[in-house]
């Protein structure tokens, strides 16, 4: 995880067209090491940058400050990148850590988010539930994707995973190498077509 | 090389940049409002201030401008606040509410063009 990706010179950075009005937002979470930088890089036109947030008390109760400490203040850091969609429209991607020490920053800073990519590393499962388990109590649209690489295609199918995350037959669930582009857009375009999906239905029957 | 410390237990340097302030006043700047500047920086205007509209002049959304200066999002919402309290930024908001549950399924066949466009 690259701390230090921040510090551009303005000469090198990808300015937005000047008709760009409107950001969306999509959050990928997972464990620690399962690739979420490396998919936002993958697909974003520019390197992926570094930021961070001060989180004062209003995080206390689901990230407590140790009590020997006096500290009142933590710094979440988050990684994200981009991708202008058209004239108008730029998505942000943003990498989040998925522990449960870190919801309060998904709450505060990632409302309003289209929808999430869960990304999975099959050796490391357990990473996952927690993400997986607030995103269906919050009601975020999400998709999971197992990333595969070292060429561990062998060792669990798809099937398996569903059944091993408790994953509800409507979330969608597939392959991807976080390392490729391709793969990548095919991960949020699966995520964007299930939000569409569910935005028809919901137009459907309103 | 290495990110600064701008947060090691030592406040002071965050607390003068934005004038002893701690947060926001109000939820004005999402992490992807796109703030553009409205004017040129001015001589003896605050170095953050000046770096703000500068690279504002270009839309640049509110979590690039505090990745490009190293500062919390929450400082640099206050410095857009006071920026846009005085005119010398606009701020564009997203068309996705905090509070909706699914966006239209019209601004998703936008979404969705575009990326099989990339």
């Amino acid at each position: 995880m690259g701390s230090a990706t921040s510090e551009l010179p303005p000469e090198a950075r990808t300015p937005l067209r000047d008709t760009a009005e409107s950001g969306l937002k999509i959050v990928v979470v997972g464990g620690f090491g399962v690739g979420k930088t490396t998919l936002v890089r993958s697909v974003s036109e520019i390197r992926p940058l570094n930021t961070e947030e001060v989180m004062t008390r209003a995080g206390e109760d689901v990230d407590p400050v140790p009590t020997e400490s006096a500290k009142t203040t933590t710094t979440v850091a988050f990684d994200f990148g981009r991708i202008s969609l058209n004239d108008r429209l730029v998505l942000y991607l943003f990498g989040a850590p998925g522990q449960k020490r870190f919801w309060f920053l998904w709450d505060r800073l990632f409302s309003g988010t289209l929808g999430a990519v869960v990304l999975v590393d099959t050796r490391r499962m357990d990473d996952s539930w927690y993400a997986i388990d607030r995103l269906e109590h919050h009601g975020t649209p999400f998709v999971v994707a197992v990333n595969r690489f070292d060429g561990e295609h062998a060792y669990h199918s798809l099937d398996e995973i569903r059944t091993a995350l408790a994953l509800p037959a409507h979330v969608p669930l597939i392959d991807c190498d976080a390392r490729v582009r391709s793969s990548g857009k095919d991960v949020l375009i699966t995520l964007v077509d299930h939000l569409h999906h569910l935005a028809r239905e919901r137009e459907l029957t309103a | 090389m290495s990110r600064r410390p701008v947060d090691v237990g030592d406040p002071d340097r965050l607390y003068t940049i934005t004038g002893g302030r701690s947060r926001a006043d109000g939820g004005a700047f999402d992490l992807v409002t796109l703030i553009v500047s409205e004017c040129e920086p001015s001589t003896g205007q605050q170095s953050e201030h000046v770096r703000i509209l500068e690279l504002c002049r270009h839309p640049t959304a509110v979590v690039e401008i505090a990745a490009e200066l190293s500062l919390p999002i929450t400082v640099v919402r206050i410095l857009l606040e006071d920026l846009q309290a005085t005119g010398r930024i606009t701020a564009r908001h997203p068309r996705v509410a905090a509070s909706a549950a699914l966006p239209d399924s019209a601004l998703l066949t936008e979404v969705l063009h575009g990326l099989r466009n990339l």
